[in-house]
């Protein structure tokens, strides 16, 4: 389940400006933010920062202001099956089955009834949900409807995973145990993930870097190198390494939330 | 040792007495629904009687209206010669080929308007110019229009079913989550792809709606061409039934176009329902 080692994905002085009934809203000026093979960044930032308008870019769902936005060497112009995209929620063909729901990557690719059949059962195992096949989206919980959608996006075998706030609509609890599971899932596919998120502790525990961003318009403020060993186990976040790279996050969360309320909206 | 049979024995038999009550007032949920369902019919049967046979008079006038046992009478007769079916197998075909004419205009045409814009354009204007003319006012043109009185029954048929059909084709097609496209497109498919496996289930729903609504318009529309311009049919049979003072023979006729209506409705929802297997069954139900 190992895909090469691409995945890079380069982000030069994005600008995404929209326009509606003639008034402007600039979302995300001079981003830039290089990924390496691999590897899982976290991108963090206070609410309608731009962060989903980065990843908008990166999917090819909206095309960038100024700015480019290359993958593996290669201009991103539209969706594509090799960057796989986990949304926030509601996002399963609520008329396929979960089977169906995993397997629509590989239909899309003309790949045979049988063999699609067997790869979807492969990922519908690594996020455990074998037994699920035949139950419709409507009949699951939260967390099993975002692991399907984890399912459906691995199995056109992605050279970049993105994920927008995946977990931000379940509870503590699940989204605990979800987190464990991608870092799992993770672990098997080696793809780079771009995991948006504005939980501190989710972005810490599960990335190798945090880029931390400011507020609307969204730029990076910080790159976090996140040093924790792996396997990392839920304890971690109160270990003294993980405590003091909260701090120095939280700090600049805080800073930028502030900016962002005392500043009239347009 | 004398007294533990009896502690034993005793709450088995209270488990037993509270299983067989708990299973009889089952029995009876589960009859309960249907059980109300025939008493209402039963009761409007029993008022409609009450009121012909005392030939009621209070400003509604009950005199000249058959009673029920009168109407059974009639309808024995009626099902017992063949005339009668010849009337009953026109209204089906009629209803049969327009229904259909309807559906693969109204769900074909709802898709392009509700999925590209050039289409809504070019042909959602007419649609919404001719929608508020009633399908009835449409039959004095038919009948110039159209070679047959065949053909000009089925086209004021297709007709009354059309616009819910369309409508509501066009409006499940407007009401497809954005969120769902874009997941299509970021795991690999192309416009086709989307349209067949986005765009038509995603607008299912809505469609089985206009169906549902269609088949109830094209039955009213059915029995008002029949009754002013046929010479087979229900709703004809019915009108010539007023002429010839043959009162029973009106209500005969009332009747078997209630229960063709209602079964050609209970049809749809099956079908609907077949089709849409994903959707909870309360909603299927549409209760
Ligand atoms: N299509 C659009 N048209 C106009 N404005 C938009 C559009 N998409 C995003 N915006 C604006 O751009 C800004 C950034 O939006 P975005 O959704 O990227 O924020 P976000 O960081 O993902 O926020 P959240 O954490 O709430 O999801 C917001 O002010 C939003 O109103
Ligand atoms: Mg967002």
């Amino acid at each position: 389940m190992t895909n090469g080692a691409a995945g890079r994905i380069e982000i030069t002085d994005l600008g995404m400006v929209f326009g509606r009934d003639g008034r402007t809203v600039e979302a995300v000026r001079r981003f830039t933010l290089m990924t390496t093979p691999g590897e899982f960044v976290a991108l963090l930032g206070p609410s309608g920062c731009g962060k989903t308008t980065v990843l908008n870019a990166v999917a090819g769902f909206v095309p960038p202001t100024v700015g480019r936005v290359v993958v593996d060497g290669e201009s991103v112009a539209q969706p594509g099956a090799d960057r796989g995209m986990v949304f926030q929620q509601h996002s399963l063909f609520p008329w396929k089955t979960v089977l169906g729901n995993v397997e629509f990557g590989l239909k899309m690719r003309g790949v045979g009834k049988k063999e699609r059949k067997s790869q979807a059962h492969a990922y519908l195992n690594l996020v455990g949900l074998t037994g699920f096949e035949h139950a419709y989206p409507g009949e699951l919980s939260g967390g099993m409807q975002q692991r399907v959608g984890i399912a459906r996006a691995l199995v056109n075998r992605p050279r970049v995973l993105l994920m927008d706030e995946p977990f931000g609509a379940l509870d503590a609890q699940t989204r605990l145990t979800m987190q464990e599971l991608l870092l799992g899932v993770w672990r098997e596919v080696r793809t780079t993930v771009l995991f948006v998120t504005h939980d501190i502790d989710e972005a810490l525990f599960l990335a190798d870097r945090v880029a931390v961003m400011t507020g609307r318009p969204g730029q990076i403020r910080d790159l976090v190198e996140v040093k924790l060993a792996r396997p990392r186990a839920a304890e971690i976040i109160t270990s003294p390494a993980f405590m003091a790279l909260k701090a120095r996050v939280l700090a600049q969360v805080r800073e930028e939330s502030a900016r962002t309320l005392s500043r009239p909206r347009p | 040792m004398a007294t533990a049979p009896k502690v034993g024995i005793a709450p088995f038999v209270g488990a037993t007495a509270a299983q067989v009550a708990t299973q009889a007032l089952l029995r009876l949920e589960g009859w309960r629904r249907p059980a109300l369902r025939v008493l209402s019919i039963g009761f409007f049967f029993a008022a409609w009687h009450v009121a012909t046979t005392w030939d009621m008079d209070f400003y509604v006038r009950f005199q000249n209206i058959p009673t029920p046992a009168e109407v059974l009478e009639e309808a024995v007769v009626l099902f017992g010669s063949a005339g009668f079916y010849v009337h009953i197998l026109a209204s089906l075909e009629r209803i049969w080929l327009g229904f259909a004419i309807a559906t693969t205009l109204g769900v074909g045409l709802g898709l392009l308007i509700g999925w590209f814009r050039f289409a809504e354009d070019t042909l959602f204007p007419p649609i919404e110019l001719f929608r508020p003319i009633p399908a009835v006012a449409w039959v004095p043109l038919s009948i110039m229009l159209w070679p047959t009185e065949r053909s000009s029954i089925v086209f004021i048929t297709t007709l009354g079913a059309f616009f819910p059909i369309v409508l509501n084709t066009i409006h499940g097609v407007e009401g497809i989550d954005r969120q769902l496209v874009r997941a299509a497109t970021s795991l690999g498919a192309g416009r086709l792809a989307i349209f067949r496996e986005v765009v038509i289930p995603g607008a299912l729903p809505s469609i089985v709606t206009g169906l549902s609504v269609g088949m109830g318009v094209s039955w009213i529309c059915l029995i008002s061409a029949e009754m002013i311009s046929g010479q087979f049919g229900v709703g004809y049979f019915t009108w010539v039934a007023y002429g010839i003072v043959k009162y029973s023979q009106i209500v005969v006729g009332m009747l078997v176009i209630g229960v063709l209506g209602m079964l050609s409705s209970a049809l749809i929802r099956l079908v609907g329902a077949r089709c849409m297997p994903w959707l909870p069954r309360r909603m299927k139900d549409g209760t």
